[in-house]
């Protein structure tokens, strides 16, 4: 599909792609905010649990990541 | 290299005269040392690529290798970074694979210190950074995803198979949950590597585009203020992102060394 | 300098004629062989450097600090075993140290006690004698004294018998006085 309302078409999913990065902030917040309302309450097993932390931060970054990737194929790609 | 930094306002390709032209992905272009962008790249070229990768070895033996030579038992600066980089490796790869995955450790310290090296030597302007192309990702997430298969289908057989089937699961539910565990398996190279070369993309580009708003004089010291404070994070997220990739290679690994749930 | 348009037919479809990104330069595939290729050439480089020289040589750096600590700690060890044997000695010499002062304090204590002793007592003998030798004085004394009384007594009784136009008896007088003297 060529023309202006293609290209519109791909800029107003690009924006709209946006969405998941609020998705995936809201995600790496629970995960950070839980542990460390966790952490306070067990502060001596906060240590060991730094990488599960990140792991959990990574799998839903990830997410967003992908919304990301959305929006760039969108943009160049398609 | 004038391409790379050409954000300023300038007459574009489209000869427009007025306003703000963009060019983010202008410095993840792919041309030869000896040439200028756009030029034939085949695969044997030397091109930025190479000349960046090249950079990042010459890091890690300057890191690893000339800093220790001395071996000295009281560590000079530069021998304690090495030692912290050794220790901290290897102290996770010990905690999550267990004591038998550490005879796979020079491959993740590989992984890491050229993901680490890669990303930071990056973050140098006018820099290239190899790590945020998909293709250069791509190849260590799904080296990793096929290294840590086929390990796992030769360690353990058909066993390997028990990963995906959840035991302790009601039975009626087991087949569901394996066909979401095949597929999330099955995501798993995707997103390590798209993880990793989108985070170092995402921030090199907004840094670009934030960057030629600076050529308009009102907002320039905002847009400067930005820059700084993203090229913070950036060097926060350069690291998290070498971490983040380097622990999910170990807990891929570990899958492989057990994979019973 | 990219300001001049360049061949556009080998740029391919990656860079527009000025030299600029088309699209993502990320999805080019024409530059995906050349990224793969040194990419893996530079992980290989990486892996022997890391492989045969920086691990082992970390690695023995490592070993060798942990060994030059045990073999500290043993030493500390040592020492505080030897620094608790000289400390016991040191009490102990102390102690001994201190039981001899007591004993000498008392050897001195009872010579000192011994002596004051003996001298109270050469002083009471002495007194003694000088009391025995007064008291053998005056009863000399008196001794003297009677007889003298005696003497005075007798003559003047011969002298009152004389006055008195008697003749007195030697012997009666002495007798009387000596019976007078006595009550």
């Amino acid at each position: 599909m060529e023309g202006e309302l293609a290209q519109m078409g791909q800029f107003i999913g690009a924006g709209l792609t946006a969405f998941g990065m609020g998705g995936a902030a809201i995600g790496v917040g629970n995960v950070a905010g839980n542990f460390l309302a966790g952490a306070l309450r067990n502060p001596s097993a906060a240590a060991g649990q730094t990488a599960t932390l990140f792991i959990g931060i990574a799998f839903a970054e990830a997410l967003g990541i992908f919304s990301f990737l959305v929006a760039l194929l969108l943009m160049f790609a398609v | 290299m004038a391409s790379e930094t050409e954000v300023a306002v300038t007459a574009g390709a489209d000869g427009a005269q007025s306003g703000l032209v963009f060019h983010p992905m202008d410095q993840f272009i792919v041309k030869p040392i000896f040439g200028q962008a756009g030029d034939p790249v085949f695969w044997y070229t030397p091109t930025n690529v190479t000349l960046w990768l090249g950079l990042s070895v010459l890091a890690i033996f300057a890191l690893l290798v000339m800093t220790t030579s001395r071996r000295a038992v009281i560590p000079s600066r530069g021998q304690s970074v090495a030692e912290l980089s050794y220790g901290f490796i290897y102290k996770m790869v010990e905690d999550i694979t267990g004591k038998d995955g550490l005879k796979y450790f020079p491959y993740i310290m590989t992984l890491f210190m050229f993901i680490v090296c890669a990303n930071f030597l990056g973050l140098l302007p006018t820099a290239f950074t190899p790590t945020s192309h998909i293709a250069v990702t791509a190849v260590l997430g799904f080296g990793v995803f096929f290294a840590v298969t086929i390990l796992g289908f030769v360690l353990n057989g058909f066993k390997f198979l028990g990963l995906f089937w959840v035991s302790s699961a009601p039975l009626a539910l087991r087949p569901i949950l394996a066909i979401i565990e095949l597929i999330s398996y099955f995501v798993r190279p995707v997103s390590h590597s798209i993880r990793l070369a989108g985070n170092m993309m995402a921030g090199h580009a907004v840094i670009k585009v934030f960057a030629a708003f600076a050529a308009v004089a009102a907002v320039a010291p905002v847009s400067i203020a930005a820059i700084a404070a993203i090229y913070g994070l950036e060097v926060l997220v350069s690291f998290i992102q070498a971490y983040v990739f380097t622990i999910l290679t170990c807990v891929y690994l570990k899958d492989a060394l057990h994979p019973s749930h | 300098m990219a300001t001049e348009p360049i061949d556009l037919e080998a740029a391919g479809l990656c860079t527009d004629a000025y030299g600029s990104a088309i699209g993502m330069p990320q999805l080019c595939d024409a530059w995906f062989g050349n990224q793969i290729f040194w990419l893996l050439v530079t992980l290989v480089v990486i892996y022997f450097i890391l492989s045969r020289v920086a691990l082992p040589r970390i690695a023995a750096i490592l070993a060798e600090r942990q060994g030059t600590i045990t073999n500290d700690i043993a030493a500390a060890e040592d020492l505080k075993a030897k620094a608790k044997d000289a400390e016991a000695a040191y009490e102990k010499a102390l102690a001994d140290a201190r039981a001899e002062a007591g004993r000498i304090i008392d050897a001195a204590k009872a010579d000192m006690k011994a002596d004051l002793e003996a001298g109270v007592a050469k002083a009471d003998a002495e007194i003694a004698k000088r009391a025995a030798e007064g008291e053998k004085a005056i009863a000399e004394i008196r001794e003297g004294a009677l007889v003298a009384v005696k003497e005075v007594a007798k003559d003047t009784a011969k002298e009152i018998i004389a006055a008195m136009g008697g003749k007195a008896d030697a012997r009666t007088v002495t007798a009387a006085v000596n019976a007078r003297m006595k009550g």
